[in-house]
């Protein structure tokens, strides 16, 4: 059994490189974009198989645990169904000319090159390849973003780089400094950057040092995870972009710079000396989530709006985990994997959108549901759902969060819902215009397949209603583990 | 010996930070690469000089990427992009080098109190290199915000990798991984900025990234 099991930890990761190597040597866009998703689907059964079976020991490099699984069960199902998403996107794009056979074949091994580094970066057990894997997934989406080669894609990808960097190089500073407070106790050598080794050790670091570290890592990986002060390179990669690209940043990539702060948090919990976090990331959660739900309003992007979106979800989540106890961290689990869903699911319709439309400005689309039917209510759900109203799955996680905040910050509370008002308000009004109304842009029919838009959004709308009970003992597990 | 060991060490990080201070009020390119490559020597002897005190071969290793790559093939690739682009003699910092010099040296002040105040513990050789690392990054962010140019900001982004590189030989028996990680990562980040600096050439015939912001988003 156990063997077996390593075998499915060596597949999450090798699945991809494997597909990487491949898809930059094959030709022909059909066949390419069929393996694109035979990989990310081998990745996905690689994963369920984690996810039930025994987990192996923690290694020296690897390690699965109840907290990451979680992370990698949900990325690699994104992760698969973008790639169908992608396949039939991409399909269009090559019609039209806008990218070229062998762009393609770069943009499909950059694909498998992301997915590789993320679950990497999800499933080490060391921090330094933690980091190592951080850097390899921006650099891979720093290049999908640039691939459209204007001058708004230059921008945004030049902006990324530049930002991304800055905020990787803080993070690994703040990983040294981990490490320096680990010596002392653990000694020197590999051990001291082993994470199960480190929060074993973390209740005899020094605080001061860690302090500093932690702000370090806060502001590195906050940077990625598109934080408030740190987040302007998030609308730009997410608007100059290829669609399937905003789909993963917003669906896994932000989540993951996100799983590394929480592992550092835990690490900080588990030091008596060391400072609360929780301030920390209430304050940047709240700060995101009402300047996201202000800068909604004036937007004319549809995909920079629901890239603004995304800066407000993540600033729920931070703030849910800054709260802390077993609610809110809930709420933040659940409020983290329905926000994954339920924006790729927009990003699916988006990305056919303005394919049908030829256009971003929002003020060139108009009666979606008459002249796409299928496009048009999916989004209306989708932004129906990201709204939080019910009967939606984040809905149900907002509402916990409120309640719980409610119950031990209430002045943070009323912040928290004003926020959340602003932001709903925002995107209805928009997707009324968008929807509904007279039909603008083109009308011509949409090549595309539905499926994985349906299958995400068909998961919000039962989560909504009905968590299976295994789901939620699990989740209460990890949210107790939390902190 | 004891001393002497800790005197060198303490010069060779101490000069990082001066040469970083330099990169600051360089207004051509063409002297910020030159200054760039001197910049890479003093971390490889600072890196070098630590390989030879704590008997850490690996860390030879990563003095000669250092050395190879950083102080002579970076500095020599770029200068020949910015002569064929004929930008080797612009001048384009954004601030004054008064001020820039000032906000230098406040950041300096900052990451000693800083690092100095929270290691008291720690191997005094680390400490004393922790915090000269510190002043590096962030001098080195100073001069990325301090660049109009798209060159300029990569120059003062390697700088900052320099930091970087010196915090983590600095922290004893660090694991090889990291390091050579931190090495491999410029090698990718120069390709990546390679393909970028080509590409912003065929589009606009520019690298001053002023002509970049243009192009932003919602002003279209």
């Amino acid at each position: 059994m156990i063997a077996w099991d390593l075998d499915a930890l060596a597949a999450v990761l090798l699945v991809p490189l494997a597909a990487a190597a491949a898809l930059a040597l094959l030709p022909g866009y059909r066949a390419t974009s069929r393996l694109n998703v035979l990989a990310s689907l081998l990745t996905f059964v690689a994963a369920l198989t984690l996810l039930v079976g025994e987990r192996p020991a923690p290694g020296a490099y690897l390690m699965i645990d109840d907290l990451n699984i979680v992370f990698v069960a949900l990325s690699t199902f994104i992760g698969f169904t973008t790639s169908v998403f992608s396949a039939s996107y991409i399909a269009h794009e090559i019609e039209t000319g806008r990218l070229t056979p062998g762009y393609l074949r770069f943009y499909h091994a950059m694909y498998q090159v992301m997915m590789f580094a993320m679950n990497l970066a999800l499933v080490a057990n060391n921090i330094g390849l933690m980091w190592v894997a951080v850097e390899i997934a921006t650099l891979s989406t720093v290049l999908m973003v640039g691939i459209y080669r204007s001058h708004a894609a230059l921008e945004a990808a030049w902006k990324y780089f530049i930002l991304g960097s800055v905020g990787i190089a803080l993070a690994l500073f703040g990983t040294i400094l981990v490490y320096m407070a680990a010596i002392p106790v653990i000694g020197e050598g590999p051990d001291a950057m082993v994470w199960t080794v480190l929060i074993a050790h973390a209740a005899g670091f020094d605080p001061a040092l860690i302090n500093v570290a932690f702000v370090f890592l806060l502001l590195g990986y906050g940077t990625k995870v598109g934080l408030v002060p740190l987040h302007a390179w998030l609308p730009d990669a997410h608007a100059e972009g290829p669609t399937p690209i905003s789909a993963v940043l917003s669906g896994l990539l932000l989540n993951v710079a996100l799983y590394a702060l929480l592992r550092f948090k835990l690490l900080m919990a588990a030091n008596p000396g060391a400072l609360a976090t929780g301030p920390l990331m209430m304050a940047m959660g709240l700060a995101s989530l009402l300047f996201a739900a202000l800068m909604l309003y004036r937007r004319r992007d549809i995909k920079r709006m629901f890239a603004y979106s995304s800066i407000e979800h993540m600033g729920i989540i931070v703030f849910a985990f800054g709260i802390g106890g077993p609610l809110a961290n809930f709420a933040g689990l659940l409020h983290m994997v329905m926000h994954s869903l339920t924006k790729s699911a927009i990003f699916f319709a988006v990305g056919h959108i303005t394919q049908v439309k030829g256009t971003q400005r929002m003020a060139d689309i108009g009666g979606l549901t008459e002249s796409h039917p299928w496009l048009g209510w999916s989004l209306v759900v989708g932004v129906v759902a990201i709204a939080g109203l019910p009967p939606t799955g984040v809905f149900m996680s907002e509402f916990l969060l409120i309640s719980s905040t409610f119950a031990r910050e209430p002045l943070l509370a009323i912040l928290l819902v004003l926020g959340l008002l602003l932001a709903f308000g925002a995107l209805l009004l928009r997707v009324g215009a968008l929807a509904f109304g007279e039909i603008r842009g083109p009308v011509a029919p949409v090549k595309a397949s539905y499926l994985p838009m349906l299958a995400h959004l068909t998961l919000v709308l039962v989560a909504g209603v009905y968590l299976p009970a295994p789901v939620v003992a699990w989740f209460r597990h990890i949210a107790a583990l939390l902190g | 010996m004891d001393r002497l060991v800790f005197d060198v060490a303490h010069m060779l990080a101490g000069g990082l930070v001066l040469v970083s201070f330099v990169m600051l009020y360089q207004d051509r390119l063409s002297a910020l690469l030159k200054v760039y490559a001197l910049h890479a020597l003093v971390l490889t002897a600072s890196v070098a000089w630590q390989a030879f005190v704590h008997d850490a071969p690996h860390l030879y290793i990563t003095a000669a990427i250092a050395l190879t790559f950083k102080a002579v093939a970076i500095p020599i690739a770029l200068h020949r992009i910015i002569r064929r682009l004929g930008i080797h003699r612009e001048i384009e910092t954004v601030v004054g080098i008064g001020p820039t010099m000032l906000a230098g040296m406040a950041l300096v002040a900052l990451s000693m109190v800083v690092m100095l105040r929270v290691t008291p513990e720690a191997d005094p050789l680390a400490r004393e290199d922790l915090a000269f690392a510190l002043a590096v990054v962030l001098l080195g962010m100073l001069t990325m915000v301090t660049r109009r140019n798209a060159v300029g900001q990569v120059v003062g982004f390697m700088a900052l990798e320099n930091g970087l590189v010196l915090a983590a030989t600095g922290a004893k028996g660090m694991p090889l991984v990291v390091e050579i990680s931190v090495a491999f990562s410029i090698l990718i980040a120069f390709i990546v900025i390679g393909i970028f600096l080509f590409r912003i050439r065929e589009r606009f015939d520019t690298v001053d990234v002023q002509a970049l912001d243009r192009f932003r988003g919602d002003r279209r």
